[in-house]
């Protein structure tokens, strides 16, 4: 569970994010606003990337102040952009890379590697050196790498604005099918389908907090507003 | 000219990295030390038929051969000109053939084994403070941005032609130094999600 408590955030003499306070308990929790509303700042602050200038961010009891490499370790985080968020130069080399340091024997990564290669269809792209994938494909491997590290929450920050449709749809449904808890910024509205709750951010504050449809029929007025 | 590990079958793709990089280790002293053209010569044959028992097609060599002929070619008219043309031929032979080995270690093993390898090879260093796992470490995410940093200045050169820039190795260099920065900013953060310990 996240806990948000009175958070502002700060770049320089910038506020981003102000007076923020929310507690995160559902499966499928979106995040929605314009560009530039701090949503990607808010992500942050849920796996310690960022920790806000003021308040507190907790994920099931542990401070991201402190225990920053500890909640990393739980909490997932994909990008926008798979292209910096893959490290090694291959499929199964970036699927070892979150593995390592671990205290795993190699056998043992190794293991974890086929299963990974397997569960999200990249067997036959073992050994593709990842400059070559298309960009579904380095966006399912950049997941695959961090589900591989089987952590207790994933955050993604707009998975899927980069893809064509085919992708969304492939991407839409591994999300689907996870297990965890997920938190996901997007401004793809059909993926938050069968969503629990949205959560609607302007200008830095959280302006509607509800479910899809509240929400959704919300932002799309603030939008049109503009 | 970095040619990635190409997957096959053969002898040398099952051969442990290790020992390839000894024999590539090896031959690029003996070249260097062994001053004789039909030595050079040898050396150059052996790694063709190498080439061949990797099932390596010879398309290929020809591509990496229009990749360095540039550079073959200026030095082997400096050669000529400072020392002539026997050492002129020694040079240029010598480098393609260590080259072209060199590149043929490369294709046959798996990136991770020679890395590997020279992390083995450098425990020593461990004794002297410094980490053998960081070599890996940035081998791997070396070999991983090149063709991202290319893939830029393709992009940044395009944009420029398109506002009728063109070539101007200058116009590109800043754009593109800006974009690696901004990258590298990303990459660290992703690093830091994926729990890279830092320190
Ligand atoms: N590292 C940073 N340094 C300074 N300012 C930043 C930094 N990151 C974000 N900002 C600023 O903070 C504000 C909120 O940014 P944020 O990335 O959280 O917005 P966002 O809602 O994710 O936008 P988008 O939809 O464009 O991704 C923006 O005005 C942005 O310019
Ligand atoms: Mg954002």
């Amino acid at each position: 569970m996240f806990r948000i408590e009175e958070v502002e955030h700060r770049y320089g003499d910038r506020t981003v994010l102000r007076d923020v306070s929310v507690e995160l308990t559902e499966r499928r929790v979106a995040v929605v606003g314009a560009n530039g509303s701090g949503k990607s700042t808010f992500a942050r602050l849920l796996n310690g990337l960022v920790v806000p200038t003021s308040g507190t961010v907790t994920v099931d009891g542990l401070d991201t102040r402190k225990d920053g490499r500890r909640i990393r370790a739980k909490v997932g985080f994909v990008f926008q952009d798979p292209d910096l968020q893959i490290v090694m130069p291959t499929v199964a080399e970036d699927l070892a890379f979150g593995l390592k340091h671990r205290g795993l024997s190699k056998a043992d990564i190794d293991q974890r590697v086929e299963q990974a290669l397997e569960d999200n269809g990249l067997r036959d792209l073992r050994d593709q050196p990842a400059h070559l994938l298309s960009g579904g494909q380095k966006q399912r491997l950049a997941i695959a790498s961090v589900l591989a590290t089987a952590p207790r929450y994933v955050v993604f920050d707009e998975p899927t604005t980069m893809l064509d449709l085919r992708s969304k749809r492939q991407i839409a449904r591994v999300m689907a099918e996870l297990e965890q808890p997920v938190v996901v910024v997007s401004h793809d509205m059909d993926l938050l389908e069968g969503f629990d709750r949205v959560l609607v951010f302007d200008e830095g504050r959280l302006v509607a907090d509800g479910p899809p449809d509240v929400s959704i029929a919300f932002y799309l007025e603030l939008m049109g507003a503009c | 000219m970095l040619s990635l590990y190409r997957p096959g079958d053969s002898v040398l793709h099952r051969a442990p990295a290790g020992p390839k990089l000894v024999v590539l280790l090896v031959t690029c002293l003996a070249v260097f030390l062994v001053d004789e053209l039909w030595f050079t010569a040898v050396c150059g044959t052996v790694v063709l038929v190498l080439w061949r028992i990797a099932h390596i097609p010879y398309r290929e060599l020809g591509r990496q051969l229009r990749e360095l002929w540039v550079i073959a070619l200026l030095l082997a008219v400096f050669q000529v000109w400072a020392n002539g043309w026997h050492e002129a031929a020694m040079t240029v032979l010598r480098l393609l053939a260590l080259l072209l080995l060199a590149s043929l270690v490369t294709m046959t093993s798996r990136t991770s084994h020679i890395v590997d390898a020279l992390e083995s090879a450098a425990r020593p260093l461990a004794l002297v403070g410094m980490r053998p796992g960081r070599i890996a470490f940035l081998i791997g995410l070396t070999l991983r941005f090149i063709p991202l940093i290319r893939e830029k200045a393709e992009e940044i050169r395009a944009a420029q032609r398109a506002r009728g820039v063109e070539r101007r190795p200058l116009a590109l260099l800043l754009p593109l130094l800006l974009k690696t920065l901004t990258m590298a900013d990303a990459i660290s953060e992703a690093l830091d999600a994926r729990g890279f310990e830092s320190t």
